[in-house]
């Protein structure tokens, strides 16, 4: 697997840092030391026993050397220069500039992301202009109470000796609708001033939503036992949760947490996956719930010995992410559409169907995932009713002394930033060119 | 006895504003609020006008539009429709399914007579 080229910058300082002479490093860890000097400056990429060996010489740990946080940093690097039409063409690849210029690099970085969470609130509050159904709705109403007074005043106005009849009438008509115009007026201004607030920092109820759980490591102690009464302290403690909507999806969550830690009590939950493994199947079997139950159940679970920490996604049946638990070494997209290779796509076009796959994302091969997906209807069947259906995907990360000589299935992240070649289900180029 | 005029409009006291200078105008007045049977009021009162809204409860004054201009004995009934919103789109599809006059609101009351007058000559 190809390893992201900084690699070969931070086994330099490290060693650097050390006081340690290339041709000792190389030495140690039995390579030449120009083959180490051409890793060093990124010119050859280092595979994984090489690079344990070299870890192990500097006394790092091999994550520090391999690719973390700057993977997601070097994408993004790719992303904001191909998102700019105007860009010069330059020599450097994103990871010799981030190599070189690490605190400009993660500059740059920022700046991006930024001007992507800028651009989805101009398109979110532009949407909302044209399909919010309450300001529409709201707008009619001014409009139409409007011109029931401009036509009721034009006759007030310009009938020569009206009856006093009329008159009378159309003067109680006029202050009835001048009441009514005061009130939509002032529903309206007071739900334009909430939405400006509801903007704040975060981008939406959904960022809300997963920076809430972030905080929690997605579990909650005070709730398991089907505490339900605990969910609404909780909310009102949490200072992320700052919009209605994203109050509302926080209490769906929790509801839902409370339901699950009911169904699938704590302790006999952790005794099963330590005693049968990381398999929602088996869950699912012991405690009598739907696959998708068991996984999200697994999602939820503190850190206890014997229990992997698992990532998991779903998507509703247009494919977009609903829920994401993020697990190290599987990124998913933050903006647009992920990989259609996921097994979690599949699982939508095959519902009901139980899909297992041993699966790897190619830019960051280290680590391997059993993934498992289930596409169930996400609500109760009714006749006469098409069922819609959402798909979930559970990963589990593998353990190396697990691995199976089988080559598991590559996929990537989103096609933008995806290196894989010859793929059936590439949308759009990729920014990642090949090195050399 | 002045021309016969229907006015399909929710807003009660828009209903009544209008009436009024329709009468005063001359018109013989009819007024009907609702979207589901706005249709067979049509057919049933055979008036020489109607002035529709858009936004009607029950049915869009669009799909009601639509059902005239699809029967023989309204295919060519002089239709003035109301909208509370002004978009180049609304005013299109309001062309293309056949309203023979479009008006947003707020209006006042002389555009509305002068737009009767010139639908159905007197």
């Amino acid at each position: 697997m190809p390893q992201g080229q900084l690699t070969g910058t931070r086994i330099r300082e490290r060693r650097i840092m050390q006081g340690m002479r290339q041709a000792e490093l190389a030495q140690k860890a039995g390579i030449s030391a120009s083959y180490l000097n051409l890793i060093e400056h990124n010119r050859r990429r280092i595979g994984g026993k090489l690079l344990l060996s070299l870890a192990e010489v500097l006394g790092v740990e091999p994550s520090a050397l391999s690719e973390g946080a700057e993977a997601a940093m070097i994408a993004t690097l790719g992303e904001a220069r191909a998102a700019d039409p105007n860009a010069a063409p330059v020599e450097e690849t994103p990871e010799a500039f981030a190599g070189r210029y690490p605190g400009w690099a993660e500059l740059l970085a920022r700046r991006h992301r930024r001007v992507n969470e800028l651009e989805r609130t101009v398109e979110t509050l532009t949407d909302r202009l044209t399909h919010d159904p309450y300001l529409a709705a709201a707008l009619h109403e001014v409009l139409s109470t409007v011109t029931a007074i401009r036509s009721t005043a034009g006759i007030l106005a310009d009938t020569p000796e009206l009856e006093p009849e009329w008159r009378d009438r159309f003067h109680r008509n006029v202050n009835e609708d001048a009441a009514r115009l005061a009130e939509s007026a002032q529903a309206l201004v007071s739900y334009l001033d909430e939405g400006a607030e509801e903007q704040g920092n975060l981008a939406s109820p959904q960022d809300e939503l997963e920076a809430f759980l972030k905080e929690a490591d997605y579990h909650f102690a005070d709730l398991e036992g089907g505490k339900g009464g605990a969910v609404e302290g909780i909310l009102s403690k949490a200072q992320v949760l700052q919009s209605a909507a994203g109050k509302a999806s926080a209490r769906l969550y929790l509801d839902r947490y409370v339901g699950d830690s009911k169904d699938m009590p704590l302790e006999p939950v952790v005794d099963t996956l330590r005693a049968m493994g990381p398999d929602p199947a088996a869950l699912a079997q012991e405690f009598n719930v739907s696959l998708s139950r068991a996984m999200r159940r697994m999602a939820e679970l503190p850190s206890v010995d014997g229990v992997p920490k698992v990532g998991m996604v779903s998507c509703d049946a247009s494919g977009t992410l609903i829920f994401r638990k993020p697990v190290e070494g599987f990124a998913l997209p933050r903006f647009g559409a992920a990989c259609p290779k996921w097994p979690l796509f599949q699982a939508l076009s095959r519902p009901m169907v139980p899909i297992r796959q041993t699966l790897r994302q190619d830019a960051r091969g280290e680590v391997q995932f059993t993934a498992y997906a289930i596409s169930e209807p996400a609500s109760a069947p009714s006749f006469g009713q098409e069922p819609l259906f959402n798909a979930h995907m559970l990963l589990v990360p593998i353990e190396h002394t697990d691995r199976s000589a089988t080559p598991p299935q590559d996929l990537g992240v989103s096609c933008r930033i995806c290196p894989l070649k010859a793929c059936e289900g590439r949308r759009e180029p990729s920014i990642l060119t090949e090195g050399f | 006895m002045g021309k016969h005029v229907l006015v399909i409009e929710d807003e009660p006291n828009i209903i009544e504003a209008i009436s009024f200078i329709l009468s005063r105008d001359g018109w013989t007045v009819d007024t009907h609020s609702n979207g589901h049977d706005a249709v067979d009021v049509v057919r049933a009162k055979a008036p020489d006008l109607i002035i529709l809204d858009v936004m009607l409860p029950g049915k869009s004054g669009y799909d009601i539009l639509t059902e005239l201009r699809s029967g023989p004995e309204t295919a060519d009934l002089p239709v003035l429709m109301l909208t509370a919103r002004g978009q180049t789109k609304d005013r299109d599809l309001a062309e293309k399914i056949g309203a023979s006059r479009f008006m947003t609101k707020p209006f006042s009351n002389a555009e509305v007579l002068e737009a009767l007058r010139e639908l159905v000559p007197q």
